[in-house]
């Protein structure tokens, strides 16, 4: 369980399993999980605050609150609620 | 390329706007920054996903359906631009941004703006840590991803969202940890006559809602007041005052939290558009007629962006502004589906009114919470950063409001341009100025109106 957002699936677990890049490392995901979801699973966190260094793992979930900003190679920032995982997509966090 | 109509968001009301221009031969060009047609409220989870409608909507589902249903017949007869955002709009121009990075231009000659909304939220002490989201946040990770925001979730607020989620989140076997509605329960048995009258099947979910909750034994408290969200790394208890003023402590995971939405209008500014402040729903909200038509020229509004009244009025507000644009154009107009549809929005307008002075937003407990807590979740600036800053700047802020502390604060220029923190700022701000939210000012809007990367562009991309 990760320290952070202790975020659970509850249900439509039974879906293909993808392989991204997440600072680097190996992440693993559901197809049609958003980068915010599968950040979030592993880690609890999708991005460091600039300001006060707390975590932030999204806020609004509908890309309106801009709070889970990562950058997506090859697309630049992206807001990770808004982007669907795909198979070896490389994401970086703040 | 001109685009005869163009239409912004592809939720309920953009979906039947849609429909009746195609019905009456326009092709239509709807922009919706969603992945597929249904909005938040109707979103649908990705593709890989197999879910039922039943599961996704629960008591909506037929309504659901019904809108994906209707889009799905229309797509071909319209030119859809999924994952686009609009991102300014100048004269009959519009500037947008694709998949976060093919930007456009369109033009068209008659617009119908309907974006939705967003939750209306109150900061607390801790609700910038990880586990705390949106009542509208939860949800959609529930609806669309599958996933719960905690194993012991606390649900915040007031207002119809509340009630529904902890409905939804209870089906989906989700442990909650309690419900805390800053409305109490005699105000809503004093109006449950009225809401009955304004709409009794709607009205009859509510009350379905909170009779399997109280069942299912899930701590209900009503009246209270939120205290703060303790914990380190993500919320451990949250701290109310109940409707009888004791300290309780609720041990949670995870907290979500809203009091009703506020309308997405910053398109229908920057197009020029006049607002008011609507007294009954705190917002400010773009001046428009019933039919969606406002004082600039072409320019419509319909659905939750315009003033917010919920999926069913958006449907209607949708096909209604999509009837102004045809008499705007010259083309025929059905006068007696007109009249039903005016009809229905008045009796929905009735029934929202009982609603909203049912679920007000919580002024008084916003004015009581501690100076230290953070108002700007973008950029961390204190309730006492903006109560500081304006009372140091006064006199060189005259006239002191929201735009002027916008400015010298920052509290609302931060990446969610105020989307988060921008109505409580304004009522802090009144609060500090002893005057009325309205004197206190409305928050402008400027492009983009969410932010897109800077790339070089060169001017022939422009034009």
């Amino acid at each position: 369980m990760p320290k952070y957002m202790n975020l659970t699936r509850v249900s439509g677990s039974q879906r293909p399993r993808l392989d991204f890049e997440l600072d680097g490392a190996r992440c693993g995901a559901l197809e049609g999980d958003t980068v915010l979801t599968a950040a979030v699973m592993r880690d609890g966190y999708v991005r460091r605050s600039e300001f006060d260094q707390g975590m932030r793992a999204g806020f609004c979930w509908m890309g309106a609150c801009q709070d889970c900003w990562v950058t997506i190679e090859g697309r630049g920032r992206q807001r990770a609620c808004a982007t669907v995982v795909e198979q070896g997509m490389r994401v970086k966090r703040s | 390329m001109t685009a005869a109509v163009a239409i912004i968001g592809a939720g309920p009301a953009g979906v039947r706007a849609a429909e009746v221009l195609v019905r009456a031969g326009v092709r239509p060009r709807v922009f919706d920054e969603g992945l597929a047609a249904g909005g938040r409220i109707y979103q649908r989870p990705p593709g890989a996903f197999k879910r039922s409608a039943k599961e996704l909507y629960g008591l909506e589902a037929a309504k659901a359906e019904r809108v994906h249903n209707i889009f799905a017949k229309l797509e071909k007869y319209l030119d859809y631009r999924p994952q686009t955002l609009v991102w300014d709009i100048a004269g009959k121009t519009l500037f947008t941004l694709t998949g976060g990075t093919a930007y456009g231009t369109e033009t068209f000659e008659q617009i119908i703006i309907a974006p939705g909304a967003v939750d209306r939220v109150m900061p607390l002490p801790g609700w910038t840590l990880p586990g705390v989201t949106t009542l509208g946040g939860a949800q959609i990770a529930l609806k669309t991803q599958g996933v719960a925001i905690g194993e012991k979730v606390a649900l915040v607020g007031s207002g119809p969202l509340l009630w529904l989620l902890a409905h939804q989140y209870v089906q989906a076997g989700a442990p909650l940890a309690a419900l805390v509605d800053t409305t109490s329960f005699a105000a809503k048995a004093r109006a449950s006559a009225a809401m009955m009258a304004g709409d009794a099947a709607t009205t009859l979910k509510g009350v379905y809602y909170t009779a399997t909750l109280r069942l299912k034994r899930i701590p209900i408290h009503e009246g209270a007041v939120p205290v703060a969200i303790r914990g380190e790394e993500r919320p451990r208890e949250l701290l109310i005052k109940d409707g009888k003023g004791r300290d309780v402590t609720i041990a949670c995971d995870a907290v979500a939290l809203g009091w009703g939405l506020k309308p997405e209008t910053r398109l229908a500014d920057i197009a020029g558009v006049p607002f008011d402040y609507d007294e009954v729903q705190q917002n400010w909200i773009p001046v428009r007629e019933m039919s969606g038509k406002t004082a600039v020229q072409g320019v419509y509004l319909a659905g939750d962006g315009a003033r917010i009244g919920g999926a069913d009025m958006a449907e209607l507000a949708g096909a209604r502004a999509a009837w102004a644009v045809l008499g705007e154009r010259g083309a025929f107009v059905d006068e007696d589906e007109v009249n039903r549809l005016e009809r229905a929005l008045k009796k929905e307008a009735a029934y929202r009114d009982v609603l909203d002075k049912l679920f007000p937003f919580p002024s008084e407990i916003l004015a009581g919470l501690p100076e230290e807590t953070v108002l700007c979740r973008c950029e961390g600036v204190s309730i006492a950063g903006l109560k500081r800053t304006c009372a140091a700047d006064a006199v060189a802020m005259t006239p002191l409001e929201v735009n002027r502390a916008k400015a010298f604060t920052r509290v609302g220029m931060g990446r969610c341009q105020g989307r988060m923190c921008g109505h409580t700022a304004s009522e802090i701000l009144a609060r500090e100025l002893k005057c009325g939210v309205r004197e206190a000012g409305r928050l402008r809007a400027q492009p983009p109106v969410k932010p897109v990367p800077l790339v070089p562009v060169t001017t022939e991309a422009l034009t």
